[in-house]
């Protein structure tokens, strides 16, 4: 979707303002923000792909107003409301008021250790050859779903370089809206500065994505 | 650490005053309640990532490429493996890519469409890595975004930006700095900041040497309260 995320060179969010001396944390609910964000994420009923379009399909004025474990918060919710953990009438008074959706499991702090060491590989085999090869010429796709993806505005019918043929990996654009994982072959592509930005780029940047193969086409 | 939700008062806060502090507790309560999260578990979490893991970890790979060609050469080959012959796997780290920066070649890392960042190496993200101003600018400006971070590169070095677009992480191997031959592998290692391996910063020049700016206050421990 063209969402508020989509942010590859957008203009006015002012400087980067790096922080110096800057903690891991701002402030405790940033801590049980992470915490309960993995925990609820170990539950096992959504995947990181479905996660993320939940972050995306915030409204942009909250999106843009929010911090990023606020962003993650927001999202959570309505994760947990729609796979039935937890309802709106909880989250406006604060407790519990029905049982909801029984999970498959619960991470318990035992096992924190070997769960975030192994964390969840996306992975996949992909029977079919890949189509492309180390330096060939290709085109990104110029589409604009209303569903996820993570082709970026930004490098949507740009030609660019197959500059590495990566594994096959869970495909986000259907495994977000729990249509199935059908991994696809990946590939980083790199983009002249001004294929990307047109004359006034700078005439020494390449910027590359890692793109699955449905956003390709030969050039 | 106790989380006696029974007692709300007990807890440690220093953002009472923080709506949205009330809004994460709530949601916590709720979730605990139901049998749903294991509020130890958010302590372990926090734990690991507060004092556990973090850039320490991307500064010893760092270290080791520099000091071990052998070890930079498996590490451009196949990252994920050599990265975890030092022990370092798992959550945002399953698929990892280093990038190695050359005389003519810097490389900067973005994930434009989130937060998407090696934290098996690095940690959680900082707060500027998952705004918008790097994020929409880092691809379209990353001269001046490296300007601001006080890292001014010659105009004909090539800037490569990688967009973390997919599940691929991506840890920056600056230039091992001058005049650092005799230096051991750790104190290497207190020569690479995370920004550097981020790539908005260089590494450290051994006379440059502070223990307090190297990493965030609290990772591993060091300069916090």
């Amino acid at each position: 979707m063209n969402g508020p995320h989509d942010l590859g060179g957008q203009m006015g969010f002012g400087p980067v303002a790096p922080e110096t001396r800057e903690p891991v944390f701002h402030a405790d609910w940033e801590r049980r923000a992470l915490g309960v964000t993995l925990c609820a994420g170990a539950l096992g009923a959504w995947t990181i792909d479905e996660s993320r379009h939940a972050r995306e399909s915030l409204h942009p004025a909250i999106y843009y107003s929010a911090s990023y474990y606020e962003i993650w918060i927001r999202a959570l919710e309505t994760l947990l409301e729609r796979h039935g953990f937890v309802s709106a009438d909880e989250i406006e008074a604060g407790r519990p008021l029905w049982p909801g959706v029984r999970p498959k499991q619960v991470l318990h702090a035992a096992d924190v250790p070997r769960v975030l060491a192994r964390g969840g590989p996306c992975n996949r085999p992909v029977a079919a050859a890949p189509r492309f090869r180390e330096g060939d010429t290709v085109r990104t796709i110029n589409a604009h779903p209303e569903t996820h993806t993570r082709l970026p505005r930004y490098a949507r019918g740009k030609r660019g370089v197959i500059e590495a043929v990566r594994e096959g990996f869970v495909f986000p654009d259907t495994n977000a809206h729990g249509k199935g994982e059908n991994p696809e072959h990946v590939y980083t592509v790199a983009f002249e500065g001004r294929e990307l930005w047109g004359k006034g780029a700078d005439p020494a940047l390449t910027v590359s994505i890692d793109a699955w193969e449905s956003y390709l086409e030969p050039a | 650490m106790t989380h006696d939700h029974d007692h709300p008062h007990d807890h440690h806060h220093d953002n009472d005053l923080d709506p949205f502090a009330a809004r994460v507790r709530a949601l916590e309560t709720i979730l605990t309640e139901k049998g749903l999260i294991d509020p130890a578990a958010i302590d372990a979490i926090i734990e690991t990532y507060e004092h556990k893991v973090g850039p320490r970890n991307g500064a010893r790979v760092v270290a080791k490429a520099w000091s071990d060609q052998g070890f930079a050469e498996w590490l451009a080959e196949d990252a994920t493996a050599a990265i975890a012959s030092l022990g370092y796997t798992g959550r945002q780290g399953e698929h990892m890519q280093a990038v190695f920066n050359t005389p003519d070649t810097h490389n900067l890392v973005v994930c434009t469409l989130c937060s998407c960042y090696p934290w098996t190496v690095l940690g959680v993200p900082p707060v500027w890595y998952k705004a918008p101003a790097y994020r929409s600018r880092a691809v379209i400006d990353p001269r001046g975004v490296l300007a601001e971070f006080g890292t001014i590169l010659p105009e004909t070095t090539r800037i490569r930006v990688w967009d973390s677009t997919a599940e691929l992480r991506y840890l920056v191997v600056p230039m091992r700095p001058e005049e650092t031959g005799h230096l051991s592998e750790d104190e290497l290692a207190r020569l690479v900041t995370r920004d550097s391996m981020i790539g908005t910063g260089l590494p450290l020049r051994p006379g440059a040497l502070s223990p307090d700016a190297l990493w965030p206050a609290g990772d591993d421990g060091e300069g916090r309260g």
